[in-house]
């Protein structure tokens, strides 16, 4: 075949042949977005495993686990934990979550799959910068696994690596040598894949809509997509820096962060002038607009499948958008909220908490629209739907604790206890793992051409939701009562009633992980079993139903999509009598 | 499936407010004269979002209620009114919230924070360290010694790095490991840490405040009734963070002389 | 027969089919998208990558600040002469860079009056590059030199705050400069193999990051000279 050497190629690469370039270097935005879910699974596995070590630990600490000392003998003599490697297991679960699974699964998985779908592309903007961003965040997790595996354990400085501890090395304790290094390193490789990932989610947002797609006729998930991006892109670029003046610190002799005369190990630590509050700065700059970054997309996507359920549109498109850009852009505000007591000013405490608390009016807007959107509606029940409907409840419940930590008085008494744990599990662990839920059994037939099994699917559903109540809504009695969160066991005399509670939430917790197994069991069973699907099994507008099961390389075997309409016509009165008539159909709808 | 939705939702949120409205786990006794405030913010905020969560989750249950009605006669209908008065009820109402609660919270929180300290302010040196912290007296001159970091000697008992030999005002500085206060007398700590960064946390007196290495940070407070109570670290500090921890003891001011004297005759 | 006026910028290939069918052209119309065309998206990234990196160094200058500003043990020096040379010639290499663009450009006018004027200036644009990229890789020696004058004064990476934010910055710079070279070689490449008549966007996109490596320099440098 002979081509023209300009780069108006009909398509961006040519189909590949070979396993290695079909399902491992792919430049396919399909198969890295299935990399990237893939990774995520298996990320979140391993972080809910580690939840799993810390619960039983805190309800029943002197009880041996059970191959524990296999991970560990240094950490987990005859499988009974010390309290190094506790918080070792706990900063891991956060890192691991925070990073390798909310960020990939809502964003990366499902934005790099279907974005341009959604948007008519035939593929991302830059295919081999895609290509490298998840080599690159896979890399970052190896990194981040090494440090389970070296003499001294994973760090214990937690996911927020607070300096000076994170910073002055092994004189700090345990896991703050080689695994301190390590975090800081596998940190700075996944801000590169992200900012890569970020760069191409923006490009082909701006450049690659396909005719027709106006920005206004986007999909929510798109849009989110798109929001989640920019903001992913500036937060990324700050957190890089910060780490690698950490790594510095650490292994350089410089003192961007750690003062003079500290003696940690009854040794006078060799640095001056450091500033411990610029670590937090500079990190919750990046980490508040980071938990945005992992709720927006599953808010985006919840958003996007509730109307095909309810088979309405979804209230106030407009309203809607606006208010997830507005999220994105008070994002960048916050950030001080984290430091309320952190010894800064007392003044900017207030400064802070103002667009902390004006945050909360988009979000209720958009929790509205969801409620006010399934009134009236015709409800189909599947999993997808009802994972969209549990979003919604579990969004109002995390949302809600989030007026508490807003205001600096409240937080003098409820920061840093189980209250702050109860209210960032809620929003990021609970609602934005519900989305991907969500996503997953929505987006499943189009990604596999089979279906999942609606049973299973169910029976996960209900699980999980009664479960997640049951281990989260207690921390919030508990934060109430004043316990302190981080700590890895419950001495203290105002402490030792609430164990009970503890034990509690431990076993709800085990039971609510056994069930994750069941959604393991169905997506892969369904994988190789599931019925075959159609191209459009929930009759959908969106592009992507405009298209085969799986669809073909190039996202719509060649044709050039043009689209008529916006995703929200569903309940309308289509000629083929239909309730929904889909974007790329030059019918439009009657005006209402 | 939508009726069976809207019963769990219903019953989630009434056993949850029940444990809230009940205080079956709540804050113990205030013992602070910035305490009321703090609670009162905290009752008032209970409130206006426990009526917030309850209509946001029946309000959706009872929506997922009537939508699974499987009548194929209904009509699908709209929210009455759209999108706008929602819109314009969330920023109305919650502004409204939001405003009322900064503005009456903020004095709360500038008691314990902006205002001064009292001219009479019983002066506590406080210092954190990994796993322990300890409190410092002025002693009988009511000069603080300066601290050498480099003299620390916890072997000896010199936590603080005093240097007594060449330091007069640090010869009869009080060293100890509970922050012993009188009832209804100002308090005024100063922390500073020896190596990383801890929090200072008394839930009966509603104070909370990190130890920042670097830097000395004032804390403030009046304790209102006397007892014994724990005072715990929440800053992530090491393997012995959760065992961090100390007794605030309130006496009365008879007794907290005797017990002061008896710690200087030392 | 009928004879079709394809679209501009349609792309042909030629399908063979193997062997038994006779060989079809088959035209492959532009994509039409909703916001012009694909060449832009080279442009668009350019852009975006830019604002991160601007966004990092944003985030250093913050730090560097605080640093500055909580703490009495900032230790000034002189910035070493040298650092002005390299900013001169730095500045230089966009002159050269926009030059080399300006013959690019003009090549597809050229194509269409006479045919030996494109050779010229496509040879010329090279050579304007090359020496950008030269001069590129002078800048580099030149920081390179500003580190040993710092080192022969004592000042390493650790020895004080004020050190330490130089190399950084001019670390960082460095190696953005670096890979912006590789970018300029990649670029090259593409130009010598379609003989400039294909698609320039890739020269535009460089561009854009070429003269924002100048102008973060600059920054910097101001920023050194005003701080340190």
């Amino acid at each position: 075949m002979h081509e023209t050497s300009a780069s108006h190629a009909a398509h961006q690469h040519s189909a590949p042949t070979s396993f290695i370039r079909k399902h491992v270097f792919s430049l396919d935005h399909k198969v890295i977005g299935k990399q990237y879910y893939g990774l995520a699974l298996l990320a979140v596995f391993i972080g809910m495993g580690l939840s799993w070590l810390m619960r039983i630990h805190l309800g029943w600490p002197a009880w041996p686990i059970p191959l524990l000392d296999k991970l560990s003998a240094v950490g987990a003599p005859q499988g009974v934990m010390t309290p190094e490697y506790y918080l070792s297991l706990m900063t891991m679960h956060g890192t691991i979550m925070v990073f390798f699974v909310l960020t990939n699964a809502p964003f990366a998985a499902f934005g790099n799959y279907f974005l341009p779908i959604q948007i008519g592309a035939e593929d991302m903007a830059f295919p081999r910068f895609n290509m490298m961003s998840f080599w690159t965040t896979f890399v970052a997790f190896c990194v981040m696994m090494a440090a389970f595996f070296v003499s001294d354990g994973p760090p214990i400085s937690g996911w927020t690596a607070y300096a000076p501890l994170s910073a002055v090395g092994g004189d700090a304790g345990p896991g703050l040598a080689m695994g301190q290094n390590l975090w800081g390193i596998s940190i700075a490789i996944f801000c590169i894949g992200s900012l890569l990932g970020a760069l191409n989610f923006i490009a082909t947002t701006l450049d690659l809509r396909t005719k027709g797609m106006s920005l206004a006729r986007m999909p929510y998930s798109s849009w989110a997509w798109f929001v989640t991006s920019v903001i992913s892109l500036l937060a990324f670029a700050v957190l890089l820096p910060a780490c690698i003046l950490l790594v510095l610190d650490r292994v350089a002799g410089t003192s961007f962060f750690i003062p003079g005369g500290l003696i940690l190990s009854d040794k006078m630590q060799p640095h001056s002038g450091g500033s411990v509050l610029l670590w937090q700065h500079l990190f919750w700059f990046f980490g508040h607009p980071e938990v945005y970054i992992a709720i927006l997309p599953s808010i985006g996507i919840v958003s996007h499948i509730l109307p095909v359920f309810t088979r309405k549109p979804l209230l106030g498109p407009r309203a809607a958008v606006g208010c997830m850009i507005a999220i994105g852009f008070l994002s960048y505000m916050v950030w001080g909220h984290h430091m309320f007591l952190s010894g800064m000013n007392p003044f900017s405490a207030t400064l802070f908490s103002v667009p902390t608390l004006i945050i909360t009016i988009p979000a209720t807007i958009l929790t509205l629209l969801l409620i006010a959107s399934v009134y009236g509606a015709k409800l189909r029940f599947t999993s997808a739907s009802l994972f969209c409907l549990g979003f919604i409840s579990v969004f109002i419940s995390g949302g809600i604790s989030g007026f508490f930590l807003a205001q600096p008085s409240i937080d003098i008494y409820l920061h840093a206890t189980y209250f702050v744990v109860a209210h960032f599990h809620f929003v990021m662990a609970v609602a934005s793992l519900f989305g991907v839920f969500a996503g997953t059994y929505f987006w499943f037939p189009k990604m596999t051409g089979r279906m999942m099994n609606e049973a299973l699917g169910k029976w996960h559903f209900w699980l999980t939701f009664i479960g997640v109540y049951a281990i989260f809504m207690p921390m919030h009695y508990l934060g109430l009562a004043g316990n302190v969160r981080r700590y890895s066991a419950f001495v203290d005399d105002y402490l030792i009633p609430l164990i009970p509670v503890h034990k509690f939430i431990t076993v709800a917790a085990l039971l609510t992980g056994a069930a994750q197994f069941i959604f393991l069991f169905n997506l892969i069973w369904s994988r190789f079993k599931g019925p075959i699907a159609s191209e459009n099994p929930w009759e959908a507008t969106s592009l992507e139903w405009s298209t085969t099961s799986p669809p073909p390389f190039d996202n719509f075997g060649g044709k050039h999509m043009v689209v008529y309409n916006g995703p929200n016509e569903y309940g309308v009165q289509s000629s083929d009598g239909h309730d929904y008539i889909m974007q790329t159909s030059p019918e439009k709808a009657p005006a209402s | 499936m939508g009726k069976l939705f809207a019963v769990v939702v219903t019953v989630i949120t009434i056993v949850s407010v029940a444990f809230f409205v009940m205080h079956t786990w709540w804050m113990p006794i205030d013992i602070s004269t910035t305490g009321p405030a703090i609670d009162h913010q905290l009752e008032e905020t209970m409130t206006g979002s426990g009526l917030l969560f309850l209509g946001g989750q029946l309000l959706l249950g009872l929506f997922v209620w009537q939508s699974s009605n499987k009548n194929p006669a209904r009509k699908i209908k709209t929210f009455p009114g759209g999108a706008n008065p929602l819109v314009a009820a969330a920023i109305i109402l919650v502004g409204i919230e939001v405003l009322t609660l900064t503005f009456v919270g903020s004095k709360a929180w500038g008691a314990v924070n902006l205002a001064p300290p009292a001219e009479n302010s019983l002066h506590i040196d406080v210092q954190a360290e990994q796993f322990a912290f300890y409190f410092r007296y002025a002693g009988p001159d009511g000069q603080f010694g300066g601290i050498h970091p480099d003299k620390i000697d916890d072997g000896n008992g010199n936590y603080f790095g005093l240097d007594p030999a060449n330091d007069v005002a640090a010869r009869d500085d009080v060293v100890v490991g509970s922050l012993v206060v009188p009832v209804n007398r100002p308090i005024l700590l100063t922390l500073h840490s020896k190596d990383v960064g801890h929090s200072f946390y008394v839930p009966v007196l509603r104070i909370q405040q990190d130890f920042v290495p670097g830097l000395l940070i004032p804390v403030h407070f009046t304790a209102t009734q006397t007892g014994k109570f724990e005072i715990v670290c929440t800053q992530l500090c090491g393997l012995g963070h959760y065992n961090m921890k100390a007794y605030i003891e309130v006496m009365s001011e008879p007794d907290y002389e005797t017990w002061l004297k008896g710690q200087e005759g030392q | 027969m009928a004879t079709t006026t394809l679209p501009p910028g349609t792309e042909i290939t030629l399908d063979d089919h193997g062997a038994g069918r006779p060989p079809e052209l088959i035209p492959h119309p532009p994509r039409v998208t909703a916001s012009g065309p694909q060449s832009q998206k080279s442009e668009t990234g350019m852009w975006v990558a830019v604002s991160a990196i601007g966004m990092s160094f944003a985030a250093f200058t913050s730090a560097m600040i605080v640093r500055q500003d909580s703490s009495t043990d900032w230790q000034h020096f002189q910035l070493p002469h040298v650092l002005y040379l390299n900013t001169l010639i730095l500045l230089a290499s966009s002159v050269t860079l926009e030059l080399s663009r300006q013959r690019i450009a003009a090549i597809p006018a050229a194509a269409r009056s006479t045919a030996g004027s494109t050779k010229t200036l496509l040879a010329n644009g090279i050579d304007w590059l090359y020496l950008t990229a030269t001069l590129g890789l002078i800048f580099v020696l030149g920081q390179l030199l500003a580190w040993r004058n710092l080192a022969a004064q004592g000042l390493f990476l650790a020895t004080n705050p004020s050190s330490s934010f130089f190399y950084v910055f001019t670390a960082l710079h460095a190696i953005h400069l670096l890979g912006g070279m590789g970018g300029l070689f990649y670029v090259l490449r593409k130009l010598v193999r379609s003989g400039g008549a294909g698609e320039t966007s890739g020269l535009s996109a460089f561009s854009i990051y070429w003269h924002f490596m100048d102008l973060l320099w600059v920054y910097l440098l101001l920023l050194l000279a005003m701080r340190m």
